[in-house]
C-alpha cells in the first residue's frame, strides 16, 4: 500500500509541475527515481516535523500541491499544531501520508502506534481524512487527491495487505462503498479493517444471518447519507477499525445515529482498541487479535446483539 | 553601523530617538488600542521601525493587487505586534482607513493577531510563534523553483526564538542556501515573563544564528538610517539566508511602556493612560 502510495506520488508528479514531494527522514533510496527526474521537486527534510509542514504550507500559498510523507505518528502528534494552523486554517492543498496507522508498529511500542491520528484531526475544520483497504483502492484514490480542496490525511497501513475492495466501483473522496448486503445486521468499517468485517458478514452468512458491510475509507466528511440510509432498516449495528474507541470511526457513527429518530430501536457496538497505551509488542496481528480486532468476535458481537 | 558581535545584559542606551513619522505611527497604534481596550503596545512599539523601512523602502508591492505574483513577501511572524502593520498596511492602501477602529470588533478584519484572507497583505496567519519561518522558506523555494526574482522577508521576535520549530527552519534555511530569504528579529530582550535573559537566554545570539549558516547583520531597530543601510545590503552572502538582529527596546517611544512588561499584553485601559501615551507621542 505505502509502495503503491508513493508510486503513485511519482507518476501524477510527472504529470503535474505543481506536485511537490516533501520526505522527513524516509528510508534509503525511497522515491528515488522522483528524486533524479525532478530533483527541484523532491524534498527530504530530515526529523524536523514542524518545519515541514510550515514548508509545505509556503509552497501550497504559492500554488504547488505537496504531498508529505513520514511516519504516522510524527506527522500527526508531533507537528500537530502547524498541521491546525498552517495547513487547515490557511485552506491548503497539502497532502499527508502517515505510514503505519493504526497498530502496524506493534514491535516498536507505543511512539510508534498511530491509534488516535483519526480522533485528532477529525477535530480539525477543512481536514479530510481517509484511511484506505488496500494497494487497489490506493491506486483509484491517489488521482483524485490532486485537485481536492484543503488538507488531506492518507492514512496507509503496512502494506501487502490483501485486496478486498472491488477495482469495478469508481472511487470518490467523502463517499462510503457498500461492499455486501444483509438486513439482519450492519459492520462498518475503514482501513484494512474491512477484510476482518467481510470475513465476518460470510461466517455470519453461514449461519443464516444476513450482515450488510458499508467500507467508509473517508472518515472525514462523512458519508452520513449512505450510512443513514443502512441504518434506518437494519436494527443491529457494528463499528470496527484499528483505532481508540474514542474519537474514531464507531465514534462518528455513534454522533449521527444518536442524532437521528429511528422508527425501529437500534442496538450498537463499537470494537476497536480500548482507551489504554498497548502494553505488549508483538505484530500488528497478534496485537490486533489481543483487542479483539478479528472477525470471530465480530460476529460474536453481532449474536449476541441479535 | 553597529556590527558588535553579542549583546551584554545591558540594552544599548544610545537608542535612535523618533522622528515625527514614527510618532505619529505610534499614536495611531494608541488609538486602535483605544478603540479595542487592549493590545499588545510594547511588542508592536518595538517593531515599528523595522516594519517602516520595509514598507516605505525596501518591499516591492502593490496595494491594489496584494496577490501580484512579483511582489516581496513579508510574513509577520510575530503576530501579536500587527498593530504597527495595520496602519502601515491601512496607510498604504491594502484597505480602508476605517478599519483600524475596527480593531478586535466583530464587524472588524483586523484581529489581534493577522489573517490570511481576510486581511489584504497578510500573507500568513500568524500569532502562534515559530510557523512564520517555515512557511517564509515555502515561498523562498517556491521563488528559486519558479526563478521568481521576489524575495521573502520574516520578522520573528526574540521570545519567538524560543521555538524549536525555529531552529528546524533555520537549519534548513541555510541547507538550502535561501539567499532570497531575509530574517530580521526584534530583539527588545523582554519576553511575557521576563526578560530573555532570566526566561530562556538566547546569548551568544548573533553566533547562534551564523553556526546555523545564516549570515549575520546586527543593528539599531529603531534607526531608519541603519534598517535602510543594511536592508540594502541584502543578502549579505549569494549563498545564505540573511538575519539582521535588530536592537530594540520594548515600547519604544513612550517612557512609562518601555521595557515595561505590565505593557505587554494590556487590557483595561483607562482614559488618563490614552491621554499620557498621547502626550508622550506628541509631534514635535
Amino acid at each position: 500500500m505505502r509502495k503503491t502510495c508513493l508510486d503513485m506520488v511519482y507518476e501524477l508528479a510527472k504529470k503535474d509541475s505543481r506536485i511537490f514531494f516533501i520526505g522527513s527522514d524516509l528510508g534509503i533510496g525511497t522515491l528515488q527515481h522522483f528524486k533524479a527526474e525532478m530533483p527541484n521537486r523532491f524534498f527530504m527534510e530530515g526529523v524536523s516535523e514542524a518545519n515541514i509542514i510550515g514548508m509545505a504550507a509556503g509552497l501550497a500559498l504559492e500554488s504547488k500541491i505537496v504531498y508529505v510523507n513520514t511516519i504516522a505518528v510524527f506527522i500527526t502528534r508531533r507537528c500537530f499544531e502547524q498541521v491546525v494552523i498552517d495547513l487547515c486554517l490557511h485552506n491548503l492543498k497539502v497532502r499527508l501520508i502517515g505510514n503505519g496507522g493504526g497498530l502496524v508498529y506493534a514491535p516498536l511500542g507505543p511512539t510508534h502506534e498511530a491509534i488516535e491520528d483519526i480522533a485528532i484531526f477529525r477535530t480539525l475544520p477543512r481536514m479530510t481524512i481517509i484511511a484506505p483497504a488496500d494497494a487497489a483502492e490506493i491506486r483509484r484514490l491517489m488521482p483524485l487527491t490532486v485537485d481536492y480542496p484543503g488538507p488531506i490525511y492518507i492514512r496507509l497501513a503496512k502494506g501487502g495487505d490483501p485486496i478486498v475492495t472491488n477495482n469495478r466501483v469508481r472511487f470518490e473522496i467523502g463517499k462510503a462503498f457498500p461492499m455486501r448486503e444483509g438486513q439482519d445486521a450492519l459492520i462498518l468499517t475503514t482501513g484494512i479493517t474491512l477484510k476482518i468485517a467481510l470475513d465476518a458478514a460470510a461466517n455470519l452468512g453461514e449461519q443464516g444471518i444476513e450482515t450488510s458491510v458499508l467500507h467508509v475509507p473517508t472518515i472525514k466528511p462523512l458519508d452520513t447519507v449512505t450510512i443513514l440510509d443502512y441504518v434506518a432498516h437494519i436494527p443491529v449495528i457494528v463499528t470496527i477499525e484499528e483505532h481508540t474507541v474514542i474519537g474514531g470511526l464507531g465514534s462518528a457513527v455513534a454522533e449521527i445515529i444518536a442524532e437521528t429518530g429511528f422508527n425501529l430501536p437500534k442496538r450498537f457496538k463499537r470494537i476497536s482498541i480500548p482507551d489504554v497505551f498497548p502494553d505488549e509488542y508483538g505484530s500488528q496481528a497478534s496485537l490486533m487479535a489481543h483487542y479483539g480486532l478479528t472477525a470471530n468476535k465480530v460476529s460474536s458481537v453481532i449474536k449476541q446483539l441479535l | 553601523m553597529n556590527t558588535s558581535p553579542t549583546l551584554t545584559k545591558s540594552p544599548p542606551t544610545n537608542f535612535t530617538p523618533l522622528d515625527n513619522r514614527s510618532r505619529e505611527l505610534r499614536q495611531r497604534i494608541v488609538r486602535m488600542m483605544e478603540a479595542a481596550g487592549r493590545a499588545h503596545l510594547g511588542s508592536a512599539f518595538s517593531v515599528v521601525e523595522i516594519l517602516r523601512a520595509l514598507y516605505d523602502e525596501v518591499l516591492r508591492y502593490d496595494p491594489k493587487n496584494p496577490r501580484w505574483p512579483d511582489r516581496d513577501r513579508c510574513i509577520l511572524s510575530k503576530g501579536h505586534g500587527c498593530l504597527a502593520l495595520y496602519v502601515l498596511l491601512a496607510e498604504k492602501g491594502f484597505f480602508p482607513e476605517a478599519e483600524l477602529s475596527k480593531f478586535c470588533k466583530r464587524d472588524g478584519i483586523l484581529g489581534g493577531h493577522p489573517e490570511y484572507g481576510k486581511v489584504p497583505g497578510i500573507e500568513a496567519s500568524t500569532g502562534s510563534l515559530g510557523h512564520g519561518l517555515s512557511i517564509g522558506i515555502g515561498f523562498a523555494l517556491n521563488a528559486k523553483y519558479e526563478k521568481a526574482d521576489y524575495r521573502v522577508f520574516v520578522v520573528v521576535s526574540d521570545g519567538e526564538c524560543n521555538e524549536g520549530s525555529l531552529w528546524e527552519a533555520a537549519m534548513c534555511a541555510s541547507k538550502h542556501k535561501l539567499s532570497n530569504l531575509i530574517v530580521l528579529v526584534d530583539y527588545n530582550k523582554q519576553q511575557s515573563y521576563s526578560t530573555t535573559y532570566e526566561v530562556l537566554n538566547l546569548e551568544p545570539f548573533a553566533d547562534k544564528w551564523r553556526a546555523f549558516g545564516f549570515a549575520v547583520q546586527e543593528i539599531d531597530g529603531h534607526s531608519l538610517e541603519q534598517l535602510r543601510i543594511v536592508l540594502g545590503r541584502t543578502p549579505f552572502h549569494p549563498e545564505k539566508p540573511s538575519i539582521v538582529i535588530c536592537h530594540t527596546i520594548k515600547g519604544k517611544g513612550v517612557s512609562f511602556v518601555e521595557n515595561n512588561l505590565h505593557w505587554h499584553h494590556k487590557n483595561k485601559i483607562t482614559n488618563e493612560e490614552i491621554r499620557a501615551l498621547l502626550a508622550e507621542l506628541e509631534v514635535k
